[in-house]
């Protein structure tokens, strides 16, 4: 357990390090390098939860396939050269940060949470496709996400061609 | 068992977008889109109405809510969608080319917005807001020049910092109770015994959070920043349809959500109550003071919808400060929603016409309209009354029944700022009527208009001065549909 206490923490603290990275570094190239470090230590964090089908997935789509079409698309870009632009009202945005990790923190360490006391599934995959299709489970929402995908891809074709 | 007859409404909106698409591939005449579509609607609104005062029932695992709080609100999203294409027809045969595409996305963002005003639980909640949303986005930015492109990328990256908000929200809550299904969010928090505040600062936290996701869409202050640059770069039939639907759907969704999950303990209720108690005093009265010096109708129609969502938190607050079996607050909220709906669709399909002709949006091209288009100008002059709150017309009852409602649970202080606003207010609606009426025409030509918005038009005028001269039959309505399911 304090293997998983200690690997959870470097995986959060270079998570978060990453993060800011992402949002702070005027080089849009080496910002998107971090976000796919972030993308990965949030795969880590899954594995330490005992989640590997999600730690699975989140490799496979957003490290794998979202970072490249990121990467991608700056390539595409002209004008990336000049970085992304400085921010006057970055004082203040650091002060609203600030505040509202402070109550954000306050809120989070002063509530009793529900905690489950049956050891994690193991294997999860046959446990989220019986939540996910079985009835009685989330099928609305699985419904719904198709009509959700075809709206942006429609969307997407619309944006892009020539009017 | 499924019963799918009960999902009848959404099946037929959603056959009917893809039909739309289909169509638009193999046939010249691009009228019969709107036909399709209208009698898409048409349908799926018979469907709807023909369940309409059943008891309440549940499908897919009581995630969707079948009860009449839901039907109304498909009923409202129905006949705004109708009206929308209706008043979209002049300026969509315009595009030479995704004029399908255009009658397809308002059909699955009303989709969306159905869903939305009967899911009952967290991620069927988030998903339907996203397909009602991501819709909008690709509608907002549909004209692609600079403005709409703009305003589509405001749109789209604050409705994301929305969503994120949101889900952080929702998973927080997740957290505390465990469920997602806000019937079994409400069994686990009243089963906890908690005594205030202080016990559970978490699920305040996450209650604050969703608060601000849904504000985004109803555009309350302090979320509002999107709406006016939003309102004045997208086609004007969109604005109307963002101003009206996507408000009326972000308040079904707070009112499903904050009613059935968070509606007791009574200290959790009050304390939603008073949140949106101050919001609605901030967004009614930045909403109206900023809407003075515009001269942009549609800018200034942007802010008024944020004083407008200001009196529709009144609501709010009202439903969290009375018992929960009272059903006078979310009814009035319910009337003051299709009131509201009624009306903006009105003045927007007027300026649609009116700017089709101008080819501006400011207010000073209106002048002498009263002239130029004497039934454009008196229907938008109706609707702008309307807006104000004065009698005959439906704004006036529907303020009248939230005021009321809110002087009965001590909420005075909040109907005191609420009628100044609806005096401040005044002046700016007033002086659109003004201009329209004692200004000097810029030319006499008429302006002309076409069957299709002249049917939305005298529809959605025929509405404010029903609702306005007898309410109560809407009431009735509305009190039928405020029972919502129970888990």
């Amino acid at each position: 357990m304090i293997g998983l206490d200690i690997a959870f923490w470097i995986l959060a603290v270079v998570g978060v390090i990453a993060a800011l990275a992402v949002v702070l570094l005027g080089d849009v190239f080496r910002a998107a390098l971090s976000l796919v470090l972030c993308f990965l230590t949030v795969a880590g964090i899954y594995i330490t939860l005992s989640a590997d089908f999600l730690a699975a997935v989140q490799i496979l789509i957003y490290v794998g396939a979202i970072s490249v079409l990121i990467i991608l698309a700056i390539m595409l870009t002209r004008d990336v050269q000049r970085g992304s632009p400085s921010n006057r009202l970055r004082l203040p945005a650091f002060l609203v940060a600030i505040l509202f990790f402070g109550g954000v923190a306050y809120a989070l360490l002063n509530t009793t949470w529900q905690v489950s006391s049956t050891p994690p599934l193991e294997p999860t995959t046959p446990a989220i496709a019986r939540l996910l299709f079985s009835e009685g489970g989330f099928i609305l929402p699985v419904e719904i996400a198709p009509i959700l995908l075809l709206a942006a891809i429609i969307g997407a074709i619309v944006l892009v061609r020539e009017k | 068992m499924l019963n799918l007859e009960l999902f009848t409404p959404e099946l037929t909106l959603a056959a009917t977008a893809i039909v739309v698409i289909l169509l638009d591939l193999v046939i010249p005449r691009k009228g019969w889109l709107v036909v399709v579509s209208l009698a898409g609607v048409v349908v799926a609104a018979g469907f709807t109405i023909a369940m309409w005062g059943g008891s309440s029932q549940a499908i897919f695992n009581n995630m969707l809510a079948v009860d009449n709080f839901a039907l109304f609100f498909k009923l409202l999203f129905l006949a705004i969608a109708a009206l929308v294409i209706l008043a979209s027809v002049d300026y969509v045969s315009k595009f030479s080319r995704f004029q399908g595409e255009y009658y397809a996305l308002v059909l699955l963002s009303a989709l969306g917005m159905m869903l939305m005003a009967a899911t009952a639980e967290l991620i069927s909640i988030y998903i339907a807001l996203e397909l009602a949303s991501i819709s909008l986005y690709v509608l907002v930015g549909f004209l692609k020049d600079p403005k709409s492109t703009e305003a589509s990328l405001k749109y789209l990256l604050l409705g994301a910092v929305a969503s994120a908000v949101l889900l952080f929200g929702m998973a927080l809550v997740f957290g505390f109770t465990g469920q997602t299904q806000l019937g079994e969010i409400a069994q686990a928090i009243q089963g906890l015994s908690l005594s205030g505040v202080l016990d559970s600062p978490g699920l305040i936290l996450g209650m604050v959070l969703m608060v601000a996701g849904f504000g985004f869409k109803i555009a309350a202050i302090p979320f509002h920043m999107w709406v006016p640059d939003v309102y004045e770069g997208a086609p004007t039939p969109i604005t109307a349809y963002l101003s009206v639907a996507s408000k009326a759907a972000g308040f079904a969704i707070i009112l499903r959500v904050f009613y059935s999950a968070f509606g007791l303990p009574s200290w959790l209720s009050l304390d939603w109550g008073f949140i949106f108690a101050v919001l609605a005093a901030i967004g009614m009265t930045l909403g109206n003071v900023i809407a003075i010096p515009q001269t942009n109708i549609k800018r200034m129609l942007g802010y008024s919808s944020i004083a407008q969502a200001g009196y529709l938190m009144v609501g709010l607050a009202v439903v969290g400060f009375s018992p929960a079996a009272e059903v006078v607050g979310r009814s009035s909220l319910l009337f003051f929603l299709a009131s509201y709906a009624l009306t903006n669709l009105g003045a927007f399909t007027a300026i649609i016409a009116i700017s089709n002709k101008v080819d501006s949006d400011l207010i000073q091209d209106y002048s002498g309209m009263g002239r130029r288009a004497p039934l454009l100008a008196l229907a938008l002059t109706l609707c702008l009354i309307s807006l104000i709150g004065m009698p005959p017309a439906a704004g006036f009852m529907a303020k009248f029944y939230i005021f009321s409602g809110a002087v009965q649970h001590g909420l005075l202080w909040l109907v005191v700022i609420a009628v100044i606003n609806s005096v401040i207010s005044a002046y700016y609606y007033l002086r659109v009527v003004k201009v329209m009426w004692l200004g000097e025409p810029a030319s006499e030509e008429k302006v002309p208009s076409s069957g299709a918005l002249r049917l939305a038009l005298s529809l959605s005028c025929l509405g404010v001065l029903l609702l306005g001269v007898i309410p109560g039959y809407i009431m009735k309505l509305a009190e039928m549909a405020a029972k919502m399911f129970a888990f």
